[in-house]
């Protein structure tokens, strides 16, 4: 009987006991729950990397001005920008990652990792990570089933869509397999990849689910940047040996408590947050279909 | 208990943005409608309800839905340039809205479709229900329940008793596991119509043996959609 993925303790506590590495365990999962064989498992994750790559190369160089206007080739101009605030590396995962988001937002082709709205993190994270540290499509492809199992598991206990829990549950769940990735990849132990885990939830947690004019553009697109950075410094941090001191289990406990209790207006509906703000309805006024029936009252169809 | 996730949920689906539920269910849904009447057709008027009535352009729905009616599927990149491959391939299409059928779910679609060459002619209304799952509850005026993600079979026949037993009895023998059956009728002993959901593809030899019973009018097969 494989793990089912239901906590990050039992996954830990089975590779302590195996001597498996993290990836093996969710592997297993998937050929035993779904009926895939290894082979479609490796092919399958293969082709969503290769998806994430070509969506951060069409991001940096494809028309990526979305319909409504909002989202106007920011990745082409952060990479143009003559000023580097911090480093080229760091001006590089932010253009990665808000130009793959980007794609998403004009209707281009991306891995909805864990969703579609925080489709630009995953990308961001791992070309930065397999470009700076030389890693293997292979290892990347680990990578990815390790945060494949981090999502799991947070679905299970929590939530990863921004309608039941808010953009913590989407964005902040996919800066959560990027920490884990990076660790995992970078060779760190079972526990630093966890306490990546936990750390990233710390720093997503409350995040609310606002979009203007309900459309997944402003603030997502720069939400992915900022979440795939916050995924680098969980992964810093981690990786030191810090202890994220509430264990991880009890982090993912907590962003499932605040998703429960956060008001709808935060949940996608586009009735909080910045889309109540005076700037975004007069957007949500103007993208809007304005041409719409409103059908009489009928008592036959109430 | 709800059945687990596959990884491929959690990395994936690979999809055309921006919203699972505005492009990739929406695209479905038109897939869905085409096999029902079994070409792409050359016009369809479009309903966007509630939800999708005044999104429906923002996210780019109208442009999954065209995609859909001609055949492309949720991955593929000509979604974002439909109205130009639409025009080529001799699909007119209308859109409209209603912004307030509340008896209806929030992403729900009509959509009238017709084949000049053929001569067919179906209305079909889909739900978006998020992650790309659809289902289509209404086709022709028959409520029905399917999400294409199995096999469907819809069977219009007369309303004859032990019909619903012998054509289950007959995709039994095809070693087919039936996973939902939904039967609508306009009245009694008039026409009804059975949509079945089978966990495997039907036999070719098997749907001719359906075809030729005489109290059968019409079967459309939907294998899997993608």
């Amino acid at each position: 009987m494989s793990l089912l993925f239901n906590d990050f303790a039992s996954w830990g506590e089975h590779c302590a006991a195996t001597g498996e590495p993290l990836y093996q365990p969710v592997l297993a999962y998937e050929i035993e729950q779904k009926g895939r064989t290894e082979d479609e498992i490796w092919t399958g994750l293969q082709r969503a990397y290769d998806v994430m790559r070509d969506a951060v190369h069409e991001g940096l160089t494809g028309d990526m001005t979305s319909r409504s206007g909002m989202i106007n080739n920011g990745a082409k101009k952060i990479a143009a920008s003559p000023v580097t605030v911090l480093s080229p590396e760091f001006k590089q995962l932010i253009t990665r990652a808000l130009g793959a988001k980007e794609v998403n937002s004009c209707m281009g082709r991306v891995v909805a990792a864990p969703t579609a709205g925080a489709s630009g993190i995953l990308p961001g994270v791992l070309v930065t990570i397999q470009d700076l540290h030389k890693l293997s499509d292979r290892q990347i492809l680990e990578g990815l089933l390790v945060a494949a199992g981090i999502a799991l598991i947070i679905e299970q206990n929590a939530s990863l869509a921004g309608a039941v829990g808010g953009c913590q549950a989407e964005t902040g769940s996919a800066a959560a397999m990027g920490s884990g990735a990076i660790v995992y990849c970078l060779g760190g132990p079972v526990e630093q990849v966890f306490a990546a885990v936990a750390v990233t939830i710390q720093c997503m947690l409350g995040l609310v689910c606002d979009p203007v004019a309900g459309l997944v553009e402003v603030p997502c697109v720069v939400r992915n940047a900022s979440a795939a950075a916050i995924a680098f410094s969980s992964a810093q941090i981690a990786i030191a040996g810090i202890d994220p001191v509430i264990p991880v289990d009890q982090c993912v406990a907590a962003l499932g408590e605040v998703g429960q209790a956060m008001e709808t207006r935060y949940k996608e509906t586009a009735l909080g947050g910045l889309a109540a703000t005076k700037r975004g309805k007069e957007i949500e006024k103007m993208v809007l279909v304005q041409d719409v029936n409103i059908l009489p009252d009928d008592p036959d169809e109430a | 208990m709800a059945e687990k996730s596959s990884i491929f949920d959690m990395i994936g689906p690979v999809m055309i943005g921006p919203s699972s539920s505005h492009t990739a269910g929406v695209v479905r849904i038109a897939r869905a409608a085409i096999r029902i009447l079994g070409s792409i057709p050359t016009e369809a008027v479009v309903t966007f309800y509630n939800s999708f009535a005044r999104t429906y352009e923002g996210h780019g729905s109208d442009r999954a839905i065209v995609a859909g009616l001609l055949g492309y599927a949720p991955d593929d990149t000509r979604i974002r340039t439909a109205f130009d491959h639409a025009a080529d391939a001799g699909l007119k299409y209308t859109f409209q809205s209603v912004g307030n059928a509340s008896t209806m779910h929030p992403n729900t679609i009509k959509l009238n479709l017709y084949d000049d060459r053929t001569g067919h002619r179906v209305e079909v209304v889909g739900q978006s229900r998020g992650g790309g799952v659809i289902r289509i509850v209404e086709v022709d005026g028959f409520p029905s329940d399917f999400s294409g993600a199995l096999h469907t079979l819809i069977i219009d026949a007369n309303d004859v008793p032990g019909s619903i037993a012998f054509i289950a009895s007959v995709i039994a023998h095809d070693q087919c596991n039936i996973a939902t059956m939904f039967v609508s009728r306009k009245g009694r002993n008039d026409a009804a119509r059975q949509f079945i959901e089978m966990d495997s593809p039907i036999k070719d030899i098997t749907l001719a043996y359906l075809r030729q019973l005489s109290w059968v009018q019409r079967i459309t097969y939907i294998p899997t959609l993608d």
